[in-house]
């Protein structure tokens, strides 16, 4: 029962959050409602019995990606956001087409997941996955991609640095 | 009771729904890439509740890949959001243009045709 409470407690968090990253006019408003959801989906992590991930979601998404964004938002002093209208199509037929793609999208998740068995929590691990485990599939079967992705950081810092130098 | 999986595909649906209507939506671009978190947040939630549901655990795998390329497309990205502000462009996605065609930026009000028309003349 615990569980379920939990789950929608955090569920509801984080869709509610997510409106309110849409509806909200000052972009640092939006950067706050974004962490909310990211708390709410790190809870989620550790209801799924997944520790690691949750903590990395807290350190890394919480803590240094939205900080970057804060930063970035505080730097630029960004203030409330204008709103253009250029398109009258997307203005009338936008937030219609929006619940739509927002319902199909749901209804074809739960749709692809209730026909199998493993949906219904039948095959649902009882015990949380340990980060030992986790390492151990990470540096043996993919440990090519965990080297690859160390030269993609190393790209991103190089093309941070050349964006942010001044130009002469 | 153990919450089925596929409530947690649902909400993932649903904050992947919000994700992309966000990502039209907003007008700022430093929101417009909050959006893209909030969409990959949602690819993740997707990714470990598979990642129990079939027991195994290369789902939980890339959702570290893909946390690692989140942070290096926030680190790029913003990195240009701040070359933008540097060169005294507008941080609203409709003005700022100068990658696209039809000039350094739209002329305020009018529709976007008519002002690519405008700058043309």
């Amino acid at each position: 029962m615990i569980p379920l409470i939990v789950f929608f407690a955090c569920a509801l968090l984080a869709v509610a959050s997510a409106v309110t990253l849409i509806l909200a006019r000052e972009p640092i408003h939006s950067a706050l409602s974004l962490i909310n959801v990211m708390v709410a989906l790190a809870i989620l992590y550790l209801l799924l019995g997944a520790e690691f991930i949750s903590a990395v979601q807290i350190i890394v998404y919480a803590g240094a990606i939205m900080v970057l964004f804060v930063f970035v938002i505080m730097l630029l002093n960004a203030g409330v956001e204008e709103r253009t209208d250029y398109s009258k199509l997307a203005k009338y037929a936008g937030l219609p087409l929006g619940f739509f793609l927002l319902i199909e999208i749901a209804r074809w998740m739960y749709g692809s997941s209730a026909g199998s068995t493993i949906a219904n929590g039948a095959g649902a691990i009882t015990g949380a996955v340990s980060t030992r485990d986790l390492s151990s599939e990470l540096f043996r079967q993919y440990l090519f991609n965990f080297e690859a992705t160390s030269l993609l950081i190393l790209i991103a810092i190089l093309g941070a640095l050349v964006l942010a130098r001044k130009n002469q | 009771m153990s919450v089925p999986i596929s409530y947690y595909l649902v909400l993932s649906g649903i904050l992947f729904g919000l994700g992309v209507v966000a990502f039209v939506f907003k007008r700022n671009v430093i929101t417009v890439f909050m959006s893209i978190e909030l969409m990959l947040n949602a690819v993740n939630l997707a990714f470990v509740a598979f990642a129990r549901a079939h027991q195994q655990l290369d789902g939980l795998v890339f959702v570290f890949f893909v946390i690692v390329v989140a942070a290096a497309e926030a680190a790029v990205g913003l990195a240009i959001v701040m070359m933008m502000a540097q060169n005294g462009q507008s941080l609203n996605v409709e003005r700022a243009h100068s990658l696209g065609e039809g000039g350094p930026t739209y002329l305020p009000g009018g529709s976007a045709a008519e002002s690519r028309e405008a700058l043309k003349s």
